[in-house]
């Protein structure tokens, strides 16, 4: 009865407030063309193929020089800059998802262990998280990825994730600390309910919404990191489509004037970005008790 | 508070040797350092010359203690590449990176805060509400990007700042400064900016978020009760309090400053530590790699007990025992 009544309010609140919708519907739309990129896109910028090499270098279709079916102009190797940033997208997103995913189970996880054991769990998983956080999540990714060598987007989720499940467990951990004083976890505790029960039945389910704003949040740093290791060389192989990349082709033409290189790829990946931190702004602030939001 | 501080130090010591073990494994297991040395080409008996020169055919922890031995004396070997030692190649590039990194790190932490509190105080005034959409770039646009767009706009459409290099320095002592000519600061701007952008932006959400949230307490009523002038209420009472967790957070995450001042240098050339790594990553150049990740890793702790210590100091509710 409670949930529901919050599930109600939160969606009457979302319904009122057009930047969440924008965002949503931005990350939607980003979504659906990931997912459909093979059919939307007139080439396959990866397969060898369909890459004519004549077609190198050319500007968008609204300029002079433009050919179809290159809308948005093509790259130093002949692939369009429209099929690209889809294609490139699917990795963001794929990458994305993958380590919100991993790395956030990995956290919640510890969170849950250590905020309701406490003791040795509690300080060594802490400490650990406490260090892992200084070092940073980008700077120890980049650095494994710098020193294993990239190789696959396999390797680039884990080396995100290496330090990516901290901010999960500090946040579940704090939840985790201030759920377990209720009363009705007492009360279950004394009609004999078992940890497992505990844990899964009664914390989890009450701790876990102020991960979802951690989720959010994550997910829009974890694809701005991706693009960053690509550019720099260290993310996904040559051989696979990424915004990073593209930008980071783009780069060697900067002062021929083949603006459409770096600008295209930037801003798919700006408004990917910005959608999903709109939502994550909305979220945030609905589920932050603190601060009463003027109707 | 002295129990207290070398705990902390203790652990940090702790976390170095993890952080020299990793690297130490990773360095054996990757990549055999004498065929880089000895050449492809070399006999089987040149090669097993350069292995017991360098000692590498003792066992795995007569090799790790030696390693660490060396590196407490500030020894990490020998650049694979320029053969000159590794902790001066990077130390000769630390004036670069520090003026770089200070210049971005007061420029937000000013501009963050400021705006930060400005628009907490008015949350739906529409010049505030501008900001905040600044803001939300500002942290959607990632540090590589806002560097290529920068140049794209200042170097090569307008022309007005120089688009890569450190420019015209001057020496000082042993300290290589950009501060002390128009050109050197010319150079500056793009790239502090670039390093400042999401940092700024960062900044001032959390001040944003902690000023709201201050502001609504019950000591901060009082003060406004008491009749007391705004200028104290909101930087005497509000702000000192919420500005805690925003340093503790800027502060402890100095490895991400490093990580983005390793993306702004390799994307302005600018001459510095960060820049160095890149280029020592793509060349496997090592040494420079170990001595890179140690100095980082005792930047980063010392910096997270400065931290600890002035949190103790500006948060009168914390006594350690």
């Amino acid at each position: 009865m409670r949930n529901r009544r919050i599930k109600s309010r939160m969606l009457h609140s979302f319904l009122h407030d057009p930047s969440a919708i924008l965002g949503c519907v931005i990350l939607v739309v980003f979504i659906l063309a990931a997912l459909l990129a093979p059919w939307i896109t007139p080439q396959n910028p990866y397969d060898l193929e369909t890459l004519t090499l004549e077609h190198f270098l050319t500007p968008p279709l609204w300029m002079e020089e433009g050919q179809t079916p290159y809308l948005l102009g093509t790259d130093d190797q002949g692939r369009g800059i429209f099929s690209t940033i889809i294609f490139g997208c699917r990795t963001s997103l794929v990458v994305g998802f993958s380590v919100v995913l991993i790395a956030g189970t990995f956290g919640v996880i510890i969170g849950l262990l250590a905020g309701y054991y406490g003791g040795w769990i509690d300080a060594i998983t802490m400490r650990l998280a406490d260090t892992l956080f200084s070092f940073s999540t980008t700077l120890l990714a980049f650095l494994f990825l710098g020193i294993a060598g990239g190789g696959s987007k396999l390797i680039v989720i884990l080396a995100i994730c290496i330090a990516g499940w901290v901010r999960y467990a500090r946040t579940m951990r704090g939840s985790v600390l201030e759920v377990k004083e209720n009363a009705y976890i007492m009360a279950a505790k004394s009609t004999g309910a078992g940890d497992m029960r505990l844990l899964l039945r009664h914390l989890l389910p009450n701790a876990i919404p102020p991960i979802f704003v951690v989720l959010a949040i994550d997910l829009a740093v974890v694809i701005m990191l991706e693009a960053t290791l690509s550019f720099l060389g260290v993310g996904v192989p040559l051989t696979e489509p990424s915004l990073g990349m593209m930008i980071s082709i783009g780069k060697n033409y900067i002062y021929a004037g083949m603006w459409w290189m770096i600008v295209f790829p930037g801003a798919a990946l700006i408004l990917l970005v910005i959608g999903i931190n709109l939502f994550a702004d909305w979220l945030r602030e609905e589920l932050n008790p603190k601060i009463q939001r003027k109707a | 508070m002295a129990t207290y501080i070398a705990r902390r130090l203790i652990q940090g010591i702790v976390v170095l040797l993890v952080a020299s073990l990793l690297c130490f494994i990773v360095f054996r297991f990757m990549g055999d350092p004498v065929i880089t040395l000895a050449g492809r080409y070399a006999t089987a008996h040149e090669v097993e010359e350069v292995r017991r020169s360098l000692g590498l055919d003792k066992p795995m922890h007569v090799q790790y203690v030696r390693f660490l031995a060396n590196a407490a004396r500030g020894n990490f070997g020998i650049s694979y590449v320029t053969r000159v030692p590794a902790l001066g190649l990077i130390l000769e590039r630390f004036p670069a990176t520090f003026e770089l990194a200070s210049t971005a790190v007061i420029l937000s932490f000013i501009v963050g805060v400021a705006l930060g509190v400005l628009v907490a105080l008015k949350p739906y005034a529409m010049r505030n509400r501008l900001i905040m959409a600044g803001s939300l770039g500002g942290i959607s646009i990632p540090t590589f990007l806002m560097g290529i767009l920068l140049i794209m706009v200042f170097a090569v459409y307008l022309g007005i700042l120089p688009p890569f290099g450190r420019g015209e320095t001057t020496q000082v002592g042993f300290w290589r400064t950009g501060f002390l000519n128009l050109n050197g600061i010319s150079h500056l701007i793009l790239p502090a900016l670039t390093l400042a952008m999401y940092q700024l932006a960062v900044l001032l959400r959390l001040t944003r978020a902690g000023m709201r949230e201050v502001l609504t307490e019950e000591y901060i009523k009082t003060a406004w009760a008491k009749g007391l002038s705004p200028r104290k209420v909101i930087f005497k009472h509000a702000l000192r309090n919420a500005l805690i967790p925003v340093i503790t957070i800027t502060g402890l995450q100095f490895g991400e400053l490093i990580a983005f001042s390793i993306i702004t240098e390799t994307i302005f050339q600018w001459p510095g530590m960060g820049n160095l790594l890149l280029t020592s990553i793509r060349e496997n150049d090592q040494p420079v790699i170990v001595t890179y990740i140690m100095l980082a890793a005792v930047v980063i702790i010392t910096m997270n007990i400065i931290v600890d210590i002035l949190y103790a100091v500006i948060n009168p509710k914390i006594r350690y025992a």
